[in-house]
């Protein structure tokens, strides 16, 4: 390698500076407990409302109904009907964002500090006053099915469906959280109220704030903005069995480039193994050129435009998957480089250099994260439901570090598991058979 | 045309409106002996900064024939220089714990990194490096174009939607190279060679054709000089050609066309006017269109969902987008989504009544007073997006606008009034430079 830059050498084992953030924790008058960074020298303030439980909380035959009734939570509120809610939101210039996954419900609030006041009362409407109004119901509704219908026709979504379907089977992950045409046609207005009582509970509430607010202030907020929400909502729908088995399923579909969802069984956030497990993607698929994957099916061979893999540590069932899409003449090619690499890697290990490259990599890119109010409220209650204490932001990258080349090497050994790996193809895959049973 | 993988743009995300300027960033500007030009836009809120080197070349300065090479060469300066082995580049930014990535527009080509402060000189050192030392191999040329094809696949062939934008573009644009795709038209894509890329990196890649956008914790006496040391030392290109582009005739006949694909789920209207953009000096007419785009198709509270979606439903969703940030004329784009059981012919209709009612009605000043008051915030907001910043500012000056245009633009966009809007709009719906797209199942039946 030639390396005429001279000064590479040195940079490369510095560790760059730390942003530091203060994270306070306030707990209110009525037990109400949010995490807050002060940040005074712009105008404006974001929040962040998490709920776990979110669309796997779906009764039965009712999938989708807490997607739509999330997206229903700014069709109305209070004594304001859609259109004057909407005015309103806009005369106040707030930004409220109510989004259903998996795991979690969320609410992300940006307002400005000249009318913060209002700005609360309006979004207070939404969490304590919904209306569900029947013309917003079908409207939105209407958008919903839309949507599906797109997405049975989006290779993307169909790969990541079946995968999903394939891993959880009856489970709720085991079906996308934005329901079916059937279900979503049949949801009443009884079952948006019902996922609503279900999700908005103080027994599953994380919150954090970023920006020009202090914490007395923000203690005040609190009770005031969900003080009075219930004390329990709906039961947890508890773990799934999660059963991936080697092979490949085939999706038909018509198109020119065939994509492809491919994983194994996870690993838990709480799992000691945990960092190691990710330092180990980080250098076998984690997005960016220097992955083992990119190398492999895009740099040498100019199989696809972009390949990843990522640890997937849902709550009830972790998984571990990555994407890839290529033409449909080549995607075996680029299945089977990747099936190589999951061995190659499960029986020989990483070297010290690319445990060293990765460290570095993810020890300096971590503060770059930290770049806004709003994307740090995000991952300031994102640590809260993940159980993580309110240091680990300074403790995070000593624990990185701390990961050496026995353990990375172990977890390749024993968790990683080429035999098990299933990949689900959407497309016209030449060359490539469905495994019998699938 | 961003060389990593990206989410797959929203359905509808035609053209992000052109909100959130601001004129509070301290920004410095210099320009090296050389032509270079830089800009330094100081944030001390976190020791992080970004480079970004813009080039006035995109896809819309390429000749004819070549079509994706700017995006093509743009993905080859990340394979060897004099001076660095092929993916050295992107290594040594991640071994520092930064990320860089590159992406490709009609009228600029830019390439970035984010990382520590303390290593902006490094970064300097392989941005400078590259500009002119790139060696580049005949296997580089034949591997990487099948990325580049695979690109294509997941972007736009595996997507009808964008199949159909590709085609309402390629009808609206008469004589104009932003009627060819960013990515370029697949069968010369194909042909693309080593020639094909050295000519454009020969011909455009130059420190007088180029802008250095440093943001972030930095100081700017120490960014100048640091810029001196290693942009500085690069001959200017005395050959640069003019950048002078074919233009638009007038458009005398509205085109009208049907795209009928399998994979659609949801058929929709789309329909295409021909607009003004923003120029130095020049920007109130595209300003009168940004907030008219807003009016008319900006959500809930717009004109066309009020007609279409409320008052009398025919669409499950309507939209209008604009953005003035282009060298040449640009479009103005309408969206209207039927509700099932309304027909694209009638979905049609429903859109040009709404329009009309809107000509007739004209302006509802407090739905102005609103839209000016969220982009007055959108100002604060912004703030808060440092990413923003480098963007904002290198692709105004990539255009051709100053810093002064872009510092203008809030104060520009407050002070459009109701006549603006409603001259702007009828000087924007003539039939004649109109494209009306039909996007099918191939199913369907024409009406």
């Amino acid at each position: 390698m030639k390396r005429l830059f001279v000064s590479l050498i040195l940079l490369i084992v510095a560790v760059p500076a730390w942003a530091e953030i203060d994270i306070q924790k306030v707990t209110s008058e009525k037990g109400i407990t949010a995490w807050l960074v002060e940040e005074h020298s712009i105008p404006f303030t974001a929040l962040e409302l998490r709920f776990r439980g979110g669309t796997s909380l779906d009764e039965p035959g009712k999938r989708g109904a807490t997607n739509l009734m999330a997206a229903l939570l700014e069709e109305g509120a209070g004594d304001l009907d859609a259109r004057e809610f909407a005015r309103r939101k806009e005369e106040l210039a707030a930004s409220f964002g109510y989004g259903a996954s998996d795991d979690s419900v969320s609410v992300s609030a940006k307002f400005l500090s000249e009318n913060r006041d209002e700005a609360l009362a309006l979004l207070r409407t939404t969490l304590m006053e919904p209306r569900f109004d029947e013309d917003a119901l079908e409207r939105v509704r209407a958008q919903v099915i839309s949507g599906l219908m797109s997405d049975a026709k989006d290779p993307n979504t169909i790969a990541g469906n079946a995968f999903s379907e394939m891993a959880f089977g009856d489970h709720p992950y085991g079906s996308s959280g934005d329901g079916t045409i059937e279900t979503v046609t049949s949801l009443t207005r009884e079952d948006i109220q019902t996922a609503f009582d279900n999700v908005f509970a103080l027994d599953r509430i994380y919150v954090s704030a970023v920006g020009d607010i202090t914490p007395e202030e923000l203690s005040a907020l609190l009770d005031e903005l969900v003080g009075d929400l219930p004390e329990t909502g709906a039961p947890m729908p508890g773990p799934a069995n999660v059963a991936i088995t080697g092979g490949n399923t085939i999706v038909d579909f018509d198109t020119p480039q065939s994509v492809a969802v491919f994983g194994q069984t996870g690993m838990a956030r709480e799992n000691d193994d945990f960092f190691a497990a990710y330092v180990m993607n980080q250098i076998l698929g984690a997005g960016g050129f220097e992955s083992r994957l990119m190398t492999e099916v895009r740099e040498k061979r100019g199989l696809t435009y972009g390949v990843y893999s990522y640890l997937a540590p849902k709550t009830w069932g972790p998984i571990y998957v990555g994407r890839v899409s290529s033409s449909n003449d080549r995607i075996a090619e680029a299945v089977q480089v990747i099936r190589d690499e999951w061995s190659k890697l499960s029986e020989e290990g990483v070297t010290q250099k690319e445990l060293d490259d990765a460290k570095t990599y993810l020890t300096g890119a971590y503060p770059l994260q930290f770049d806004g109010n709003g994307q740090i409220a995000s991952i300031l209650v994102s640590m809260q439901v993940n159980g993580l204490p309110i240091d680990y932001v300074t403790t995070r990258n000593a624990k990185m570090e701390a990961v050496t080349l026995e353990d990375v090497n172990r977890v390749a050994r024993e968790f990683l598991d080429p035999e098990n790996l299933h990949v689900v193809v959407v497309g016209k895959p030449e060359g490539m058979e469905a495994t019998a049973g699938n | 045309m961003l060389r990593h993988l990206a989410p797959l743009a929203a359905v509808f995300a035609l053209v992000a409106p052109a909100f959130g300027e601001t004129a509070e960033e301290p920004v410095t500007t210099y320009t090296l002996d050389n032509g270079m030009e830089v800009v330094v836009v100081e944030d001390h809120r976190a020791p992080v900064v970004q480079q970004m080197v813009w080039y006035r070349a995109g896809s819309a300065d390429e000749t004819r024939g070549v079509s994706g090479v700017a995006h093509f060469l743009e993905h080859l300066l990340f394979k060897a220089t004099d001076n660095l082995e092929s993916g050295e580049f992107s290594e040594v930014v991640a071994a520092n714990g930064g990320e860089d990535n590159a992406f490709t527009s009609y009228d600029y080509t830019a390439y970035y990194q984010r990382v520590a402060a303390d290593r902006l000189e490094l970064m300097m050192e392989m941005e400078s490096d590259r500009m002119k030392n790139l060696r580049l191999s005949e296997s580089d040329i034949l591997t990487e174009r099948d990325v580049i094809l695979e690109e294509r696949n997941q972007r736009t062939d595996n997507n009808p939607r964008s199949l159909f934008a590709e085609q309402m573009n390629a009808a609206q644009f008469l004589n104009h190279r932003y009627g060819t795709p960013v990515i370029g038209w697949r069968h010369e894509m194909e042909t693309l060679s080593l020639e094909d890329a050295l000519s454009f990196y020969g011909t455009y890649y130059s420190p007088n054709n180029a802008i250095l956008v440093v943001s972030g914790d930095v100081v700017p006496e120490e960014v100048l000089a640091l810029a001196e040391q290693y942009y500085g030392v690069i001959p200017a290109n005395p050959d640069l050609p003019e950048r002078i582009r074919t233009t638009e005739p007038p458009q005398t006949a509205a085109r009208r066309l049907t795209y009928k694909d399998a994979r659609v789920a949801q058929p929709y209207v789309s329909r295409s006017y021909l607009a003004p953009e923003r120029d130095p000096g020049d920007q109130e007419r595209a300003a009168a269109l940004t907030v008219l785009a807003e009016m008319l198709g900006g959500g809930t509270t717009s004109f066309l969902a009020e007609k279409l979606q409320f008052d009398n439903p025919t669409a499950v969703w309507t939209g209008a987008f604009y953005s003035g940030k282009a060298l040449d004329k640009t479009t103005f784009d309408m969206i209207i989504v039927p509700s099932d059981g309304v027909s694209l012919s009638e979905a049609e209709a429903a859109l040009d009544e709404a329009l009309a009612a809107f000509m007739e009605r004209g302006v509802d000043m407090e739905q102005l007073e609103r839209i000016k008051m969220q982009l007055r915030a959108s100002q604060i907001y912004a703030r808060d997006n440092v990413d923003g910043i480098g963007q904002r500012y290198g692709s105004a000056l990539a255009i051709g606008l100053t810093v002064q245009d872009v510092q203008d633009w809030p104060d520009v966009l407050q002070a459009v009034t109701a006549d603006d809007i409603m001259q702007a709009a009828r000087d924007l719906f003539r039939e004649e430079s109109s494209v009306t797209g039909w996007l099918m199942r191939d199913t369907e039946v024409t009406q």
